[in-house]
């Protein structure tokens, strides 16, 4: 809600007034604030004002009246009646004169930001800049796909055709391989960008847990459950869904998601009320789901239903000519996030870039290529700056060793390389950074 | 340099504290340290709400700590308010000095649901960061992914992202060239 919208608060209470100057300028919004309706009439005048959140009982002029006032001179403008009783009456009679809304005090947080969005959307045609930086934002999504390939060009085809349509889409390849990268592709360029791409990495979470985060449920649904909760399906409404391991659900979620698929509709947990839902489906596997279908694990229906159009990512090792075009992509980007001088690659290094099998694919490439450049301050990126380069020195180092010994000094002199930089060493790492600093408390290391 | 004082407010479990202040110094670049001693929120209890009233806490850490600790993130386990809201996560001084967060409704259990540790420390580093953008000047972004998106409910905190966008980290940026001179 950052385009300038500007709001005129009317409240005889100081500490309302206040509260919500703050909340709206937080919003990135003009404020102003009046404390009768007096003063705001003398300040109907100083701008073009969008929102009008006035209180419904002040001493002299009241909330209608005022309502009334500024509908003379602005009849577009928003008008927004707050008060601290809940009284039908008077919300009937404030609608009734064309206020905009009726809020009661205190306010829900997400009631009163969803006033402000509807109120936003009428400015929608005026957020041309917006548009143009979030068209930058999409390109540089679109250039994270990199690749000089046959395979690369026809998997940026196929999500160009793709991302026009509201077709679901099945993403296919080995873990590392760029799967959500291309699922945030296909959104960015879709026309549901506006709205939010919700990811649900399904192979890690319980069945039970999954059939939660994915509904939702009520408040009063199970022992403890005081507040309702919207689920994933329902965050997604009017944006993309991005099932990652859809693979590996288990046969009652595999179930309830066909019946979203095909109904837009969910219940939440412990609900008996029907709930529309809106979002594109995109899901993607690294598993052979013709295979799981064969052997009854992964429902048929359910695989017709999401093998609408797949997009299928080769593994690294069969697309050879993009590592040395990645790899520079790579090394560009973190040289200048990190304000290195890092010109390239030595030869052998390259060399040894192009024959390792890369069995966690891009993924494994960005995190080596990250590590050596941390290594490497300046100059050419060297052979030695890889940790797999001199594997009978790593496999002496071995000898003798626990796996958590090797856990613990791994992941020390991963941090020491990168400075002790918790949100790099984990990308090195592959794990996030929760979970590093639980192996370090773990481990009791610390910085020196 | 820029730094950053974390102060537990109440009782707050220590290490999480101590991951948001590694977080926070990576995400703003900047130092961190955490007070030796924690602020009692009790001045600010409202008994009828049963809640307390965050502005009123960001006043308090303001007077305990001077401005030459640089900015100032209370970290409280108590469940905040402001008087037009029914809750907030936390509360910044628009390019002030001082910002709050409350870990209460970040915790699943808040829900109904089991604790989930993990989940909760990712949730209070993207509303760590998130209220001391504010302190910075940065107001609320519209890209989803971005850390400075408002969150009305905890399933908002989940679907945002945890670090600043292209167009709030050019104007983090900015601010700090300014902030240097």
């Amino acid at each position: 809600m950052s385009q300038q919208i500007r709001i005129l608060i009317v409240d005889d209470e100081q500490v309302v007034r206040t509260s919500l100057e703050h909340w709206f300028r937080e919003e990135g919004c003009v404020v102003d604030t009046a404390a009768s309706g007096k003063e705001a009439l003398t300040k109907l005048a100083s701008a073009d004002w969008d929102i009008f959140l006035i209180d419904i009982r002040m001493p002299g002029m009241d909330g209608i009246e005022l309502q009334g006032r500024i509908r003379e001179t602005h009849p577009d403008a928003v008008v927004i009646i707050m008060t601290a009783y809940a009284s039908v009456d008077t919300a009937v009679q404030a609608m009734k004169q064309g206020a905009h809304d009726y809020i009661t005090k205190p306010f829900d947080p997400e009631t009163l930001e969803k006033m402000v969005r509807a109120a936003v959307e009428k400015r929608r045609l005026e957020k041309e800049n917006q548009q143009l930086k979030r068209s930058l934002d999409e390109l540089e999504q679109f250039s994270e796909i990199v690749g000089s390939s046959s395979a690369v060009r026809e998997v940026l085809e196929k999500v160009q055709m793709v991302a026009a349509t509201d077709s679901t889409v099945l993403v296919r390849g080995e873990s590392g391989t760029g799967k959500e990268l291309v699922a945030r592709a296909i959104h960015a360029h879709s026309a549901r960008r506006y709205m939010p791409i919700v990811v649900v990495n399904c192979g890690a979470l319980p069945e039970g847990v999954l059939e939660s985060e994915l509904f939702g449920h009520e408040k009063g649904s199970f022992t403890g459950a005081q507040y309702r909760r919207k689920g994933k399906f329902e965050m997604a409404d009017g944006g993309t869904l991005f099932l990652d391991e859809i693979g590996d659900v288990g046969p009652k979620t595999q179930m309830d998601l066909l019946r979203v698929l095909e109904e837009k509709a969910i219940y939440r947990v412990g609900g008996n009320t029907r709930i529309q839902v809106d979002f594109r489906t995109i899901a993607a596997t690294n598993r052979d789901l013709e295979e799981a279908v064969r052997e009854k694990s992964f429902r048929e229906d359910l695989y017709y239903r999401l093998n609408v159009f797949t997009i299928t990512i080769p593994p690294l090792r069969e697309r050879r000519e993009d590592i040395p075009v990645l790899a520079a992509h790579f090394l560009q980007k973190l040289a200048r996030s990190m304000n290195r001088q890092l010109e390239g690659f030595a030869p052998e290094a390259m060399e040894l870039l192009m024959e390792r099998a890369w069995p966690g694919n891009v993924r494994e490439l960005q995190n080596a290529i990250e590590r050596a450049a941390v290594v490497r301050v300046r100059g050419l990126i060297q052979r030695e700056d890889f940790p797999f380069a001199d594997s009978a020195a790593s496999r002496e180092q071995m000898n003798g060793k626990s796996l958590s010994d090797l856990e613990r000094v791994h992941i020390a002199r991963v941090l020491e390389e990168t400075g002790w930089n918790i949100s790099q060493a984990a990308r090195i790492l592959e794990i996030d950074r929760v979970t590093l600093y639980n192996k370090m408390r773990k481990y009791g290391i610390e910085r020196p | 340099m820029r730094n950053v004082l974390l102060v537990p407010v109440g009782a707050v479990d220590a290490p999480l504290v101590e991951y948001l202040s590694l977080m926070v110094g990576e995400a703003l670049g900047c130092a961190t340290h955490i007070a030796a001693e924690a602020l009692s929120p009790d001045r600010a209890l409202d008994p009828r709400r049963r809640q307390y009233y965050s502005t009123e806490i960001l006043a308090m850490l303001e007077r305990a700590h001077p401005p030459h600790v640089g900015q100032v993130l209370g970290v409280a386990e108590v469940d905040l308010f402001i008087p037009i809201l029914t809750f907030v996560f936390g509360e910044a001084q628009l390019g002030g000095r001082v910002a709050l967060l409350s870990l209460a409704r970040l915790r699943s259990s808040y829900y109904g649901e089991d604790e989930d540790p993990d989940l909760l420390y990712r949730r209070a580093e993207k509303e760590a960061i998130h209220e001391l953008g504010h302190t910075l000047g940065l107001v609320h972004c519209d890209d989803y992914g971005c850390v400075m998106r408002f969150s009305s409910s905890v399933e908002e905190v989940d679907i945002k992202g945890d670090r600043f966008c292209p167009n709030c980290a050019t104007r983090l940026e900015t601010a700090d060239r300014g902030y240097d001179r």
